[in-house]
């Protein structure tokens, strides 16, 4: 990294897990939660995207460049850092970790979604449908994987959100932050039902 | 006569810089009203392990002993505070004393607080006032400004809440939250805000600003109850702000 440039690239990295990454993946979500009104409704959804034109250049630049950037940076952010819950219990310490280990957490989780997903249309031209993701949350242990990398991911988007309004100085009070959290976590709930919810259409 | 009632102590020990740590436990003969300075002073005195071994006295730094100072800083129970307002009948015992060793360690409770006073520098923390001739009075503030002020000047540099927040450590540049908050107090400063661009430009580099991750235990270690993560979002704004000016090469740098 180019010296003196460590603000530009934090605020890069706050701004791309709202936009475009954030974004995408409440629409993932929400397309996924088509899945609960059946397998029709579900493989209509999904090939809905997969026909939007210029398909390959929109996943790259609105998903894989975006995400990957926000994904290393992320991980040397999170290196940085010693916790130090022992000495301090507060909610706001515990958020502080659980972002970091959440955001680990999600590079793994991630990096094997896509692998099991939309590599496998490329490298062995598998169709992305209902039947494919039925397949994979058949087993035990990957239905638990995915529900908590689903978890991970909302909360991770929910108190990223949270930071992002300090960050940029939005909510600059202690009163504006405490609101923040509220709104932000009640967001967390309501995305994870919907997420967890959706993979469950899938069993 | 009764028995002298005691507290035990135990103590980080370090004789140099580069010295391994050791743990010395310590019996000190009870009296009311004691601070854990007193409690060093009694192990100064004799200072000998509760196993009877002789060994040197506790080193720590002190000063005013009255919490303005910021000197006597140092890791009591688990928590960063000063010793001197560390009253041994509301702690609990057995003591537990160690270095705020975020700090790079002199001897056993001595730490090097120099890097704090050398961001003080790289932030500009102080009004301007020298010219080749008389400036003349400044403007005035607001009283109920200079009220909210003198809340962010109580800040002595003592080191807590750097010791307390999880983003400053040996492998990472940040500066904390202490010269942060400094460079909110001098940009509202009328004569202060006069070159307040270059502080916040200062901010805006590397080790600066942008390390913070609102774990916001500094606020909650603060022994002065300096509102540190307020002063650290309304500075992320004013760096907005002059992020953008200067990528469009405003010229309004300081209104």
């Amino acid at each position: 990294m180019a010296k003196e440039k460590e603000f530009y690239w934090r605020r890069l990295h706050s701004l791309l897990g709202l936009i475009p990454v954030g974004l995408f993946l409440v629409f993932h979500l929400l397309v996924n939660f088509q899945a609960t009104k059946g397998v029709e409704a579900f493989n209509e959804a999904a090939g809905l995207v997969e026909k939007m034109p210029f398909l390959l250049v929109l996943e790259w630049v609105v998903i894989y460049i975006p995400l990957m950037f926000h994904a290393f940076y992320g991980v040397y952010i999170a290196f940085t850092a010693k916790s130090n819950l022992k000495r301090f219990g507060t909610t706001r310490n515990w958020f502080f970790m659980l972002q970091r280990l959440s955001g680990i957490f999600l590079v793994i989780f991630i990096a094997w979604h896509i692998w099991q997903t939309r590599l496998q249309k490329t490298l062995a031209d598998a169709e992305v449908n209902y039947d494919m993701m039925a397949d994979i949350v058949s087993n035990p242990a990957m239905l638990a994987f995915y529900i908590v990398g689903i978890i991970a991911a909302t909360f991770h988007l929910s108190n990223g959100i949270w930071s992002f309004l300090v960050s940029w100085g939005i909510t600059q009070s202690k009163q504006s932050q405490k609101v923040a959290t509220w709104v932000t976590m009640i967001f967390f709930v309501l995305l994870s039902v919907v997420g967890v919810m959706a993979i469950l259409a899938f069993v | 006569m009764a028995e002298q009632k005691t507290i035990t102590v135990k103590v980080k020990r370090q004789d140099s810089p580069e010295a391994s740590t050791r743990w010395e436990e310590f019996e000190v003969p009870y009296r009311p009203n004691m601070n854990v300075i007193s409690v060093l002073m009694k192990i100064r005195e004799n200072p000998v392990t509760t196993s009877g071994k002789k060994t040197t006295p506790v080193a720590w730094d002190m000063n005013c002993l009255e919490e303005v100072c910021g000197a006597c800083s140092m890791v009591i129970n688990g928590r960063p505070r000063q010793s001197c307002s560390a009253l041994v009948d509301q702690l609990q015992q057995p003591l537990t004393i160690e270095p705020m060793s975020t700090f790079p360690i002199i001897r056993d409770l001595q730490v090097d607080r120099s890097r704090m006073f050398d961001s003080l520098k790289k932030v500009k923390a102080w009004v301007p006032i020298d010219g080749t001739y008389d400036l003349g009075e400044g403007p005035r503030l607001p009283e109920r400004k200079r009220e909210w002020a003198y809340e962010l000047s109580k800040c002595m540099t003592c080191g807590v809440c750097l010791e307390s927040c999880p983003n400053v450590n040996s492998g990472s540049s940040f500066m904390g939250p202490a010269p942060l908050s400094q460079v909110r107090l001098f940009n509202t400063h009328p004569t202060g805000a006069m070159v307040k661009d270059e502080r916040l430009n200062a901010i805006m580099g590397d080790g600066g600003l942008a390390n913070c991750g609102n774990s916001q235990n500094c606020v909650q270690a603060c022994p002065k109850g300096i509102p540190l993560t307020t002063s650290i979002a309304s500075l992320n704004r004013a760096a907005t702000v002059q992020m953008f000016k200067n990528f469009f090469g405003s010229d309004h740098m300081v209104d």
